[in-house]
């Protein structure tokens, strides 16, 4: 699943450990999530969703695999 | 997060610490400290089995505290430490029972090889996903 994660942290000048914090996940997570390695789960995407004020699917872009 | 983290991280090292020194006491106290006194021994053992069960209580809390990453990356690594301590064991095991091998399968090399596994595979994972 693709996302805009690190445009958005970039936008919004958050390290990965603030997102982290906010979030409520670990810098690691953060940054697997940023290189397509590992999909959050809803209630992780929820949270982002909320934190930038966009929806889901503005942020993560669900491909077919 | 962060400060629970380190809590349940000290609350399993204390109890690892604690379990391991109760088993080296159950261990060798018969022979060199009571002078297989069963009562004593008895006393050792269960005091042992009680911090084991309080050693794993402590292990599911951290467990709970990992993020949704940590737990696919520990879950994968049980499921292939899990698999591979039954089939190597039980091999193990069959190794000794038809005498291919000229020394007793000790329950203590399957407890290495599942420690060494498991600590291999966390770290496998933890790359994959970093």
């Amino acid at each position: 699943m693709k996302n805009k994660l690190k445009v958005l942290r970039a936008e919004n000048s958050y390290t990965q450990e603030d997102l982290a914090d906010f979030i409520g996940v670990s810098r690691q997570t953060i940054n697997a999530i940023e290189k397509e390695k590992f999909d959050p789960s809803l209630p992780t995407a929820f949270r982002i969703s909320k934190l930038f004020k966009l929806p889901i699917e503005a942020i993560f872009l669900f491909e077919e695999t | 997060m962060k400060k629970e983290r380190k809590k349940n991280i000290y609350q399993l090292a204390a109890w690892t610490w604690s379990w391991v020194a109760t088993m080296a006491i159950a261990t060798f106290g018969p022979k060199y400290i009571w002078d297989d006194h069963t009562f004593l021994t008895v006393l050792a053992v269960s005091v042992n089995f009680a911090n084991g069960i309080l050693m794993i209580i402590a292990n599911r809390n951290l467990f709970n505290n990992f993020d949704e990453l940590e737990r696919k990356i520990h879950l994968e690594s049980l499921a292939l430490t899990l698999g591979l301590a039954v089939v190597v064991g039980l091999s193990y095991s069959l190794l000794d029972t038809t005498n291919l091998i000229g020394f007793d399968a000790e329950i203590s090399n399957l407890v290495i090889f599942i420690g060494v596994t498991y600590l291999v595979l966390v770290t496998v994972n933890t790359r994959r996903y970093t």
